[in-house]
C-alpha cells in the first residue's frame, strides 16, 4: 500500500505547502508513489488518518490550533515542520515582544471577534517534531528529500552549516568584504543556494541560525560597516525572529 | 441534516482555496436568513508589526502575507513607499516589475485553472486524480505553471518570496541574454495558453449571473503594476483617495475585515472586473482568443472567470515577450531618500486590486501601514452571489447545495491567508 503523506496549515501565507505543488516536474511521479491523503490546498478528497508522513506548515497562535496540533500529531507516524512559520514562529512571532490588545485593536474596530494568542510558536513548542525544514519559504530540493529519505526509512540529508559555504561554492563575490553590504549569511542556515548575494543584495536571514552561529562576531562586523544598533536588531527580527533572539551573541563554544 | 422548517448547511473546511475558510447558510422556511463566509485563519497582524520598521522594509516583510502572491505585495509596497518619498519608477524599470508581474499572473492562474477549478468541472476531487485520465491536460498546465515560475525565478531568485524586489527598482538587473533565455519557453507557453483559452471556453457553465459593480485599475495598458481605480458605473478615483472611496467594516464571523464602495456599495475586483474595464487593452492575441471563446463585452457570470483567466495568461506572455524583446539593461535602481510623509499604492494581483498605505517619519520608520487584499474586499459580493445560489436551489439536498456553493466560492479563486486580516461552509435550514 502507498504511504499516506498529509499536509496541514496553521498560521502561514501558504507558500510553504505551495512549494509542492510549484514541484512541477515531479508532482505526478511523486503522486504515484505515495497518496496524497489530505492536502486541503490541493484536493477536497479526504482520506482519513493515521498517516505516513505529515507535513505541517504555520505556527499556532490560536486556542483551537493549540489543540488541532496534537490531534495533527496523534495520527502522524512521522510530523515534519515545513518553513519558518512552523519551525520558528514566524513573522507573526513578532507579537510575541509587543502588547497584543494593542495589536488586535490596531488592525481590527472589534478586537472581541477576534480569537488570538498573545505568542505565536513553532510547532515545536506543542508537540514532538521528528524533523523541521527551514525556509521562508523552503527550498524545492530540501523538501524533495526529505519526503524522499522518510518513505526511504533514511534520515534526510539537509546540512546545517551557514549560507557561507552555499555561497563560496556558487562563487558568488561577498557582498560584506567587497562593497560593504549588511549580510547575515555567516550566521544563517544553508538550503537557500545563497540566492541574495547572488543578486547583489545581503543574506537576510529566512532560514533561521545556522549551527554554532556566532551573532555576538557578525553584529560587531555589522556596526564596524555603518549599522546602527537599531538596524542591526531590526535584520534579526524578521521571520526567524525567536529562533535568532534565543541564541546567545557569546563565541560558540 | 434536512429538516422541513429548519435547515443549516456547513462547510467545514473549504478545499482547493488558498488559505482556511468555511461557510454556513441558515435557511428558515424557504427563506435563507443568512449567509456568512466564516474565515478562521488565524490573524497575523501585520498592519501592527509594520509600525517601526524601516521605509525599505515593505516589500519583503508584506510578500510574506501570500505564498501565492507575493510579487504583487512587493509591488503595492514598493509603489506606495515610492510615492511617499516623491519618486516614481516607472521606464524600464517599470517594465521589468511588469515583466515579473506577468510571471506571477502565469503562475497564479495556471495554478487556479489546472489544479483547483478545472477539476470542478470535470467531477474530479483534484488535479492528481484528474490526471489518471486527462494526464497530458494537466502536465500543460503544470508546464504553464513553471513558465510562469521561472520568469519570477530568473528576475526575482527564487519562485516564492523573490529576493530581488528592492525600493527603487531591484537589486541587480538581468543580462539581455538571461532574458532571452526565457523566450522558447514564452513561445511554447503561448501556445498552450492559447489551447487552455479553448479548452476551458467549452466547459459546461452553470447559469449564474449576478449585477455587482466592478473595480479595477485603467489606464493605457491593462493594468497590472499601476494604474487609476475606476468602476462600472464610471467612477474614478486616484490611488491616494481609495480610503475615502472604499470603507472596510468588520463581521463577527470573519477574520478578514469587509469592503463596500462609499458611493455604491458591494463590488467585485478581479479578473472579471480587468476584463470589462480594460478588455481593448488586451494584446491581440488575447484580445482575439476573448472573442474566439465567446466573451462579450463583459461577462457576469463567476464560472467563467476560469475564461478569462486563460485569456490574462495569453496577455501576460505576449506581454512578457514584448518586454524582453526591446529590453536593455537600466541601472537597477533609483535613488529613493526617506522624507516624511503618506503613500499609496495600487496594483493588480492575480485576484485584483491589492491597496497599500503607509505613513513614514522622518527618520525613514513607519509610523503607520494599511493593506487591503482583493478577496476581503471581494466577501460582501462572494456572500450575495451565495445568498441568491442557495435561495434558487432549496429544491436540492444539503449535499448537492453544498457542493454547488463550494464551486462558486471556488471560482472567485479567493485567497485566504490574503484576507485574514478568510472559509467552513455551513448551512442552517430552519
Amino acid at each position: 500500500m502507498a504511504p499516506k503523506l498529509a499536509v496541514w496549515k496553521f498560521a502561514s501565507c501558504d507558500g510553504c505547502q505551495l512549494t509542492l505543488l510549484d514541484c512541477e516536474d515531479e508532482l505526478l511521479t511523486l503522486a504515484g508513489e505515495i497518496e496524497i491523503a489530505h492536502f486541503l490546498e490541493a484536493s477536497s478528497a479526504v482520506t482519513e488518518g493515521p498517516y505516513d508522513v505529515s507535513l505541517v506548515e504555520g505556527s499556532i497562535s490560536t486556542p483551537a490550533d493549540a489543540e488541532k496540533i496534537k490531534e495533527v500529531r496523534r495520527m502522524s507516524r512521522r510530523l515534519v515542520t515545513i518553513g519558518a512559520c512552523a519551525t520558528a514562529g514566524g513573522i507573526q512571532a513578532l507579537r510575541n515582544f509587543a502588547d497584543i490588545e494593542e495589536f488586535r485593536s490596531v488592525v481590527y474596530a472589534r478586537p472581541e471577534y477576534v480569537a488570538t494568542l498573545a505568542e505565536s510558536t513553532p510547532i515545536s513548542a506543542h508537540v514532538p517534531v521528528d524533523f523541521e525544514l527551514r525556509g521562508c519559504p523552503i527550498d524545492r530540493g530540501q523538501l524533495l528529500e526529505v519526503l524522499s529519505a522518510f518513505l526511504a526509512g533514511r534520515s534526510p540529508g539537509i546540512p546545517n552549516h551557514p549560507v557561507c559555504f552555499e555561497c563560496k561554492m556558487r562563487g558568488n563575490v561577498c557582498v560584506m568584504v567587497a562593497h560593504g553590504t549588511p549580510c547575515l549569511g555567516p550566521v544563517t542556515h544553508t538550503g537557500c543556494g545563497a540566492i541574495c548575494p547572488a543578486y547583489g543584495r545581503g543574506c537576510y536571514g529566512c532560514f533561521g541560525p545556522s549551527a554554532r552561529p556566532n551573532t555576538g562576531s557578525l553584529k560587531t562586523w555589522l556596526g564596524d560597516i555603518g549599522m546602527s544598533r537599531p538596524e542591526i536588531d531590526r535584520a534579526f527580527s524578521t521571520f526567524n525572529v525567536t529562533a535568532f533572539t534565543e541564541v546567545s551573541d557569546d563565541p560558540p563554544a | 441534516m434536512t429538516h422541513r422548517h429548519e435547515r443549516i448547511l456547513n462547510i467545514g473546511a473549504l478545499a482547493r482555496v488558498e488559505g482556511e475558510g468555511a461557510m454556513r447558510v441558515r435557511v428558515t422556511g424557504d427563506r435563507v436568513e443568512q449567509i456568512g463566509l466564516n474565515i478562521y485563519e488565524p490573524p497575523r497582524f501585520f498592519e501592527a508589526f509594520l509600525r517601526g520598521r524601516a521605509y525599505t522594509e515593505p516589500p519583503d516583510i508584506t510578500s510574506r502575507i501570500c505564498g501565492i502572491c507575493p510579487v504583487a505585495y512587493q509591488m503595492s509596497a514598493c509603489r506606495a513607499v515610492e510615492s511617499a518619498c516623491g519618486v516614481a519608477v516607472d521606464g524600464p524599470l517599470g517594465d521589468l516589475r511588469r515583466l515579473l508581474y506577468c510571471g506571477e499572473w502565469i503562475q497564479s492562474h495556471a495554478l487556479h485553472i489546472y489544479l483547483l477549478h478545472a477539476p470542478d468541472f470535470l467531477g474530479y476531487p483534484s488535479a492528481v486524480e484528474m490526471a489518471r485520465a486527462y494526464r497530458p491536460l494537466i502536465e500543460r498546465g503544470l508546464e504553464l505553471k513553471k513558465t510562469g515560475n521561472m520568469i519570477i525565478d530568473r528576475l526575482g531568485g527564487r519562485p516564492i518570496h523573490p529576493v530581488n524586489v528592492r525600493i527603487g527598482g531591484f537589486h541587480r538587473v538581468p543580462t539581455p541574454r538571461e532574458l532571452r533565455g526565457l523566450v522558447p519557453g514564452l513561445r511554447r507557453a503561448l501556445e498552450d495558453a492559447l489551447a487552455t483559452v479553448r479548452w476551458v471556453a467549452g466547459f459546461d457553465f452553470p447559469d449564474l449571473t449576478f449585477d455587482h459593480e466592478f473595480l479595477a485599475l485603467t489606464g493605457e495598458e491593462y493594468p497590472l503594476e499601476r494604474g487609476t481605480p475606476r468602476t462600472t458605473t464610471g467612477a474614478s478615483f486616484e490611488v491616494a483617495d481609495f480610503e475615502d472611496e472604499v470603507v472596510e467594516y468588520q463581521v463577527p464571523h470573519s477574520t478578514a475585515l469587509h469592503s463596500r464602495l462609499v458611493h455604491g456599495g458591494r463590488y467585485l475586483t478581479g479578473p472579471l472586473a480587468r476584463f470589462a474595464l480594460n478588455r481593448d487593452r488586451l494584446s491581440p492575441l488575447a484580445h482575439e482568443a476573448a472573442a474566439d471563446a465567446g466573451l462579450g463585452r463583459e461577462c457576469r457570470n463567476p464560472f467563467q472567470s476560469i475564461v478569462v483567466r486563460a485569456v490574462e495568461i495569453v496577455h501576460a506572455i505576449e506581454e512578457a515577450l514584448r518586454i524582453i524583446a526591446s529590453y536593455e539593461p537600466p541601472p537597477p535602481s533609483v535613488p529613493v531618500p526617506p522624507r516624511a510623509g503618506r503613500g499609496h499604492g495600487a496594483t493588480e494581483a492575480p485576484r485584483g486590486l491589492l491597496f497599500h498605505r503607509y505613513d513614514i517619519g522622518a527618520d525613514g520608520l513607519l509610523t503607520s501601514a494599511r493593506i487591503v487584499p482583493p478577496t476581503s474586499q471581494n466577501q460582501a459580493a462572494i456572500e450575495e452571489d451565495l445568498r441568491h445560489l442557495v435561495q434558487e436551489r432549496l429544491d436540492l439536498d444539503d449535499e448537492a447545495l453544498t457542493s454547488a456553493c463550494e464551486r462558486t466560492i471556488r471560482s472567485y479563486d479567493p485567497c485566504i491567508s490574503c484576507a485574514a486580516h478568510f472559509l467552513d461552509l455551513k448551512v442552517v435550514r430552519s
